[in-house]
């Protein structure tokens, strides 16, 4: 009987609570992680970023969204209503689902399955569809052309991811997320990144997995779905007000995902670097330590070409990606 | 083989050395100016328009119109009328009119000018609403300028203008500077041109 009322009333309220906590959290960092863009970019432009709108122009953010709230939301002549409607909730469901079994600490995880790393992967192309169907249905030759790129460059890319993820479930030997950060426990020597025993290759994977993050979110320096010079803004160039504004929210919102698997992977999760006070705290600035480092890159390497980024992939991370795989699996069944 | 690891391991150092770079750069302290709060310092040979001179103990104008400026001047933007006072051995500038919008900043008028009476200004924030604007009444700005420092020059009469060629222009078109010049109101936004709108 307990059971049963822990089952239909208890657990679908922590995760309603959970969807709601996740989906506040990333509505806030991604207004907040444009405002940490705008400042970093300024500060690697030794600029002083947005200052007028509230102190250090924190209320600017806040303001964005207001004037992206109060615009119409046009669907032109001629698009594909339904999909070109569709699209921006799709586009935010993997990265809300993903944030929900990431284990930002010992007790703090949304659904704690032991299947949340395949969760994660399964669903994280939908992602890359939504961008696609915003393209497609928009009937716009600059949104077409970037929902190619999308695709092209998220199947290049969704291979050494998988094969990265493939090497940490044989080195850790769990898909649960909570599992694996709980196996990194006792100091940074202990993270999955100095695996040294299994993994001699585990930075390389580790940066990887980071590459392979920054092409996925397409992030600059592989931002070749909404290369603003060239394709105006590439698959939204259509979307107006909030349209646009989700697509936004789910790139800072898959930032956000990725680094936290990252985190969790390599970087031991909530643990902390040197044994004691484990917990969100170091979560928190881990994965805040990654999304710097992605503005880092942002603000410091031009846009790739298209050849060059399925080169990196198809040349080099594929072939070092099962390397690595190979590599460990041999060390495991020897040692 | 040994090329393509060569490679990815040069790139990869070039990429961290660009890291480093910008990284240094974020610690740096901004270079910004934050224009309308602060300005940076204007460089003495900032070339703004023309203006004129005040002779400092007297307070009027260094100018005798001797329009040589206005010859010198390349675009025609220069229109120059003085009047001989009662018992001056010179004369001195009574209309003094600078049109902004066809000036190229040459500096011509200034080399022209044997006495140093004009002048490049220090002015450069020059934002206006109408074309009007710019067909600047400099005459009129020294005197204004002269009454804040409180050197204020008797004016000078408006005697006859002494015609010194057929160039020279109607005096009916311009009001009388004594006039104009005690307003505050900048006296340089009355049209001169008849067909301005």
């Amino acid at each position: 009987m307990k059971n049963l009322l822990h089952m239909l009333l208890a657990e679908p309220f922590r995760l309603v609570l959970a969807l709601l906590v996740i989906m506040s959290f990333v509505g806030l960092n991604a207004a907040y992680l444009v405002w940490v863009e705008r400042k970093g970019a300024g500060r690697f432009q030794r600029r002083p970023g947005p200052t007028e709108v509230g102190y250090a122009g924190l209320i600017q953010p806040i303001v964005d969204a207001i004037k992206l709230l109060s615009k119409q939301l046009i669907v032109p002549d001629g698009v594909d209503a339904t999909l070109f409607r569709a699209a921006p909730l799709v586009v935010m469901v993997p990265s809300l689902i993903g944030l929900a079994v990431i284990p930002y600490s010992d007790k703090l995880v949304g659904r704690d399955i032991n299947v949340g790393l395949l969760l994660i992967f399964a669903l994280g192309s939908i992602n890359v569809m939504a961008i696609m169907l915003g393209g497609w249905s928009s009937r716009n030759k600059y949104a077409i052309i970037s929902a190619a790129r999308v695709v092209s460059q998220n199947v290049a890319y969704e291979i050494p991811t998988l094969l990265v993820v493939i090497t940490m479930i044989m080195v850790t030997g769990s898909m649960d997320l909570n599992e694996i950060v709980r196996q990194q426990a006792g100091g940074f020597w202990r993270w999955n990144l100095f695996r040294w025993d299994v993994n001699p290759l585990a930075p390389v994977t580790f940066l990887i997995l980071y590459v392979c993050m920054l092409a996925e979110t397409n992030r600059s320096p592989f931002d070749m779905a909404e290369a603003e010079s060239e394709l105006v803004a590439g698959a939204y160039t259509e979307y107006s007000g909030m349209g646009f504004g989700v697509f936004f929210m789910a790139e800072y919102a898959n930032i956000l995902l990725g680094c936290s698997v990252a985190t969790v992977l390599f970087l031991g999760g909530w643990q902390s670097p040197v044994g004691i006070w484990s917990g969100l705290f170091w979560f928190l600035a881990k994965m805040y330590f990654l999304i710097f480092s992605v503005i880092w890159i942002r603000w410091t390497f031009p846009r790739t070409q298209f050849y060059g980024l399925l080169n990196l992939s198809w040349k080099i991370l594929i072939p070092v990606s099962l390397f690595t795989l190979i590599l460990s699996s041999a060390m495991l069944k020897i040692f | 083989m040994k090329n393509a690891f060569k490679e990815i391991v040069v790139g990869f150092n070039s990429l961290v050395t660009g890291m480093r770079i910008t990284l240094g750069q974020f610690f740096k302290p901004a270079v910004t100016v934050q224009y309308p709060y602060e300005t940076l310092p204007i460089p003495p040979r900032f070339r703004g328009h023309i203006e004129l001179v005040r002779d400092p103990e007297t307070g009027k104008p260094k100018c005798f119109a001797c329009k040589l400026c206005e010859r010198a001047c390349p675009s025609d933007c220069i229109l120059v009328d003085g009047a001989k006072l009662d018992g001056a051995k010179k004369k001195s500038v009574t209309v003094y009119k600078l049109d902004f919008t066809k000036c190229s900043l040459c500096g011509s008028c200034v080399e022209a000018c044997r006495d140093g009476a004009i002048r490049f200004s220090r002015d450069y924030n020059l934002a206006g609403l109408s074309k009007e604007e710019f067909i600047m009444d400099l005459f009129a700005k020294l005197q204004a300028e002269a009454q804040a420092a409180g050197v204020t020059p008797e004016a000078p009469a408006p005697a006859e203008p002494v015609k010194t060629g057929p160039a020279a222009p109607a005096p009916t078109q311009t009001p009388p500077p004594a006039a104009a010049a005690p307003k505050s109101e900048p006296p340089q936004r009355e049209p001169v041109k008849a067909d301005a709108p």
